[in-house]
């Protein structure tokens, strides 16, 4: 039987280099589900990843693709899309990625709003360097580099992305793999810089260190303390506690993207055709 | 036929621009001409030196070696670029600002800032009238040419006021 | 009025590339270039290109990389630190074969170091700054005319072989302003993006070079579903781990631009017709170092110049000719001396080379470099 999905795959790519149980495929699967959805014209889509395991996905999707440099995803996805704005261009990025070397692209992408799509796997640790702690890893799990447990306090991708002027922020995780396609989908609806955060398991890495080294107990996880938003907002402070976290389309805004708006300048300064 | 000038006083009162538009409007009447602006240790303090060289054929070095002509705007600009200025060489004081002029025997003062504030109403118009002094003085470009690249240089709404500003430091040359 | 105005070397510099094509500018401010980001954000919207100020000099580096790949010319231009941290990205513009230019307005290092102030230190930085093996191409102006056709120069280069090109140039002649006529539009020479010349179904392969070692790499956008990487690639463009493709992506990175060489070095020559001796001098060194041999020429001591107009790949060849014809080389750069080396290297002992170096955030006076000559003569009659 074929899979409508498989055509947006490079067969001769595959199979992936992510380990057995990972949610790295899973996320990447939501992201062509959600391309299907909306129906983009892939020639004109281009996929931009930067470096880590959530990056080698961009390798086995049959787009244009690029494989940047660590961290850098985001300025070289503005840079393709301010050049040619009818690309629809989706980000593929990491937590180390995105909001550690590639920290201040990210909030400057989010300041700009420029239209793009950033999907960010969150796998809570660097897994292709083989488990060292991330600005996401939960304080007090443990990574090879944090062998007592993370002492930093964690970032909250979501909450920073609103703050520095995302337009559309969301949630999911691999577990909720109708609901991740469908945050996609409304993140490449937006006209302006969407970001989605795909929680994804890390077994391998994150998960043998911290006694969840069984992918579908990851997943059970996820399962079990993942709030929807409507009922997050409904739930008291005193019980959103422990592990439990809201999903779903976390913040929404009106604004102009930024490459409408430099068209006003093209006006303004004569250049308009 | 090489004329080599030095301007200089202290940030904000506009040497720099007065430069460009001396060497703009000698582009504009064939010659060759470059302006830079020396960024060496004495540009320190807040001290603004620009230096522009006029000559018919090719100018290579850019640096002013020997100064025709040194225009000082501030008493610290005076005491320290008059020293190389060739020996016929004129020393173009603001009377005002530089109370106490060095020892350099082709001196001419005039009350640049005081001009710019009595006549033409702002400081902020003292580098004209200084570049009025100094087509003067130095006499190898047009008055009227100057006028053309001053007016191509300044907001449109103070071309009036710039163009006073130039005939008062022109006519304030006996 | 004739044509002839007067214009600084920094907004040459950006009117040159404009006039070659370049139609997106990333950028972040930073003395001595700050003139030419200020020139692009001015001129870019003019003919409907777009200029984007970024957080810092790697997203620069980045951003003009994603246009570039979407199939506008990029431009983005810094200094000092500015250039050090786009070294990441230069590297991955070598690697992934992506057209871009970078001017670095060189002043006084190391890191801050003297940010106003004219340097010619970052020479060895421009051929190696970032890691691995690469070619480079960098080319340094000595006038404000030249920055003009310099700025053309590497944007073709940089689309003819697709590679980062840096337009090496100095405060000297990034602040300089002089009189200066530019070519009408008709005058210029323009290197057309290189297209694709196979379809997917015809087998296209991104990373296939074409005759001249150099691949056609279809932009983004255009159906041909290409993936580009950082990775060493085959002709795929896919990351490969073996050592054949390994040594044969690195060959053909360095060839398509050795096989070129003789085209791309340019060198310009003074009074050598009857020169016993010879001053090596580039970007705004070489105007006084001109004005040096003159006053060597009134002192009857017979020397000339060879200025340098591509720093690399370096001008060996020219070199090499000019130490079997001379009796001694003096080197001129504002720095602790660094292409005195590679002329040291070229001329292979075939005559004595002797550097006269200046690194005081003052540029040089020709007594200094004339005194430079005379020490030369004296040696070499010694």
């Amino acid at each position: 039987m074929e899979r409508s999905f498989e055509q947006y795959f490079r067969q001769n790519r595959l199979p992936h280099l992510w380990c057995p149980g990972c949610g790295n495929g899973i996320a990447t699967k939501a992201i062509v589900q959600a391309i299907e959805k909306k129906g983009l014209d892939r020639d004109k889509t281009i996929i931009v990843s930067g470096i880590g395991c959530s990056s080698r996905a961009s390798g086995y999707m049959d787009f244009d693709t690029l494989h940047t440099a660590h961290g850098r995803a985001i300025p070289f996805a503005t840079g393709i899309k301010l050049a040619n704005p009818e690309l629809n261009v989706i980000v593929i990025t990491g937590d180390g990625d995105c909001t550690a070397i590639g920290g201040n692209h990210f909030i400057h992408g989010c300041r700009r709003n420029v239209d793009l799509t950033v999907v960010l796997f969150n796998n809570n640790i660097y897994g292709m360097t083989g488990g060292q702690a991330s600005p996401m890893t939960p304080t007090g799990k443990k990574a090879t580099t944090a062998p007592y447990g993370a002492v930093d306090p964690t970032f909250d991708a979501c909450r920073l992305a609103e703050a520095a002027g995302a337009t559309y922020v969301a949630r999911s995780t691999a577990y909720h793999v109708p609901h991740l396609t469908d945050m996609i989908a409304g993140g490449i609806e937006n006209k302006g810089f969407s970001f989605i955060e795909a929680m994804v398991q890390c077994p391998t890495a994150f998960g043998r260190k911290n006694k969840m080294a069984d992918p579908a107990k990851l997943m059970m996880w996820m399962r079990d303390n993942a709030v929807m938003k409507a009922a997050w907002d409904k739930l008291p402070e005193d019980k959103k506690t422990g592990d439990k976290f809201p999903i779903g389309l976390l913040y929404q805004d009106e604004g102009v993207d930024y490459a409408t708006a430099y068209d006003h300048v093209i006006e303004v300064a004569g250049g308009a055709k | 036929m090489r004329k080599q000038i030095r301007l200089s006083g202290s940030g904000g009162q506009g040497v720099i621009t007065a430069a460009i538009i001396y060497a703009e409007a000698a582009v504009a009447e064939g010659k060759e001409a470059v302006q830079s602006q020396s960024y060496g240790p004495e540009a320190r303090g807040g001290a603004s030196k620009s230096e522009v060289i006029i000559d018919d054929g090719p100018i290579y070095h850019p640096h002013v070696k020997t100064p025709d002509v040194v225009l000082a705007m501030t008493q610290k600009a005076a005491d320290k670029y008059y020293g190389d200025l060739h020996e016929d060489g004129i020393l173009v004081l603001d009377t005002d600002l530089v109370p106490e002029p060095p020892a350099f025997k082709n001196i001419v003062r005039v009350p640049i800032t005081k001009i710019a504030i009595e006549q033409v109403g702002k400081s902020l118009f003292a580098n004209i009238v200084a570049l009025g002094v100094l087509t003067k003085i130095i006499g190898l470009v047009d008055l009227e040419t100057v006028k053309t690249a001053v007016s191509h240089r300044v907001p449109p709404h103070t071309i009036e006021a710039n163009m006073k500003a130039l005939q008062l430091g022109y006519d304030a040359v006996k | 009025m004739s044509k002839a105005r007067l214009m600084q070397g920094n907004e040459a510099c950006a009117e040159g590339a404009l006039a070659a094509g370049v139609r997106f500018f990333g950028g972040y401010p930073i003395t001595p270039s700050t003139e030419i980001a200020e020139g692009m954000a001015k001129l870019l919207p003019q003919v409907g290109g777009k200029f984007v100020q970024m957080e810092d000099e790697i997203a620069s580096m980045g951003v003009v990389l994603g246009a570039s790949l979407a199939g506008k010319k990029a431009l983005t231009a810094s200094s000092g630190p500015g250039i050090s941290l786009k070294q990441e990205l230069i590297g991955y513009a070598a690697a992934a074969e992506i057209p871009v230019v970078i001017v670095n307005v060189q002043r006084v290092g190391p890191s801050t170091g003297q940010p106003t102030a004219p340097s010619q230190g970052d020479v060895m930085q421009a051929r190696w700054g970032t890691h691995g093996d690469h070619p480079m191409i960098a080319l340094s102006p000595w006038s404000v005319r030249e920055a003009f056709d310099t700025a053309v120069m590497a944007v073709n280069y940089s689309e003819r072989f697709r590679t980062p090109v840096i337009l090496l140039m100095d405060e000297i002649v990034g602040h300089l302003r002089e009189k200066v006529e530019l070519p009408s539009a008709e005058e210029i020479e323009v290197y057309p993006r290189r297209q694709p010349d196979k379809t997917r179904a015809e087998g296209y392969q991104p990373y296939a070079p074409a005759e001249d070692l150099v691949p056609n790499i279809a932009d983004f956008g255009q159906g041909y579903h290409i993936h580009v990487t950082g990775l060493i690639h085959d002709e795929t463009g896919f990351p490969v781990g073996s050592p054949k493709v390994t040594r044969e992506a690195i060959d053909r990175m360095h060839k398509k631009i050795d096989i070129a060489r003789d085209e791309i070095t340019h060198v310009e020559e003074y009074c050598m017709e009857d020169a016993e001796y010879a001053v090596v001098a580039f970007g705004g060194t070489a105007r006084t170092a001109y004005e040096a041999v003159l006053a060597a020429r009134e002192k009857g001591i017979k020397v000339g110049m060879v200025r340098l107009v591509t720093i690399w790949p370096f001008a060996d060849k020219a070199i090499k000719a000019l130490a079997a014809k001379v009796k001694g080389i003096l080197v001129a750069e504002l720095n602790y001396g660094q292409i005195v080396g590679e002329v040291e290297r070229a001329a292979a002992g075939q005559c004595p080379v002797e550097l006269c170096a200046k690194y005081d955030m003052t540029i040089f006076e020709p007594e200094e470099i004339l005194e430079g000559i005379e020490d030369l003569v004296a040696g070499g009659n010694k």
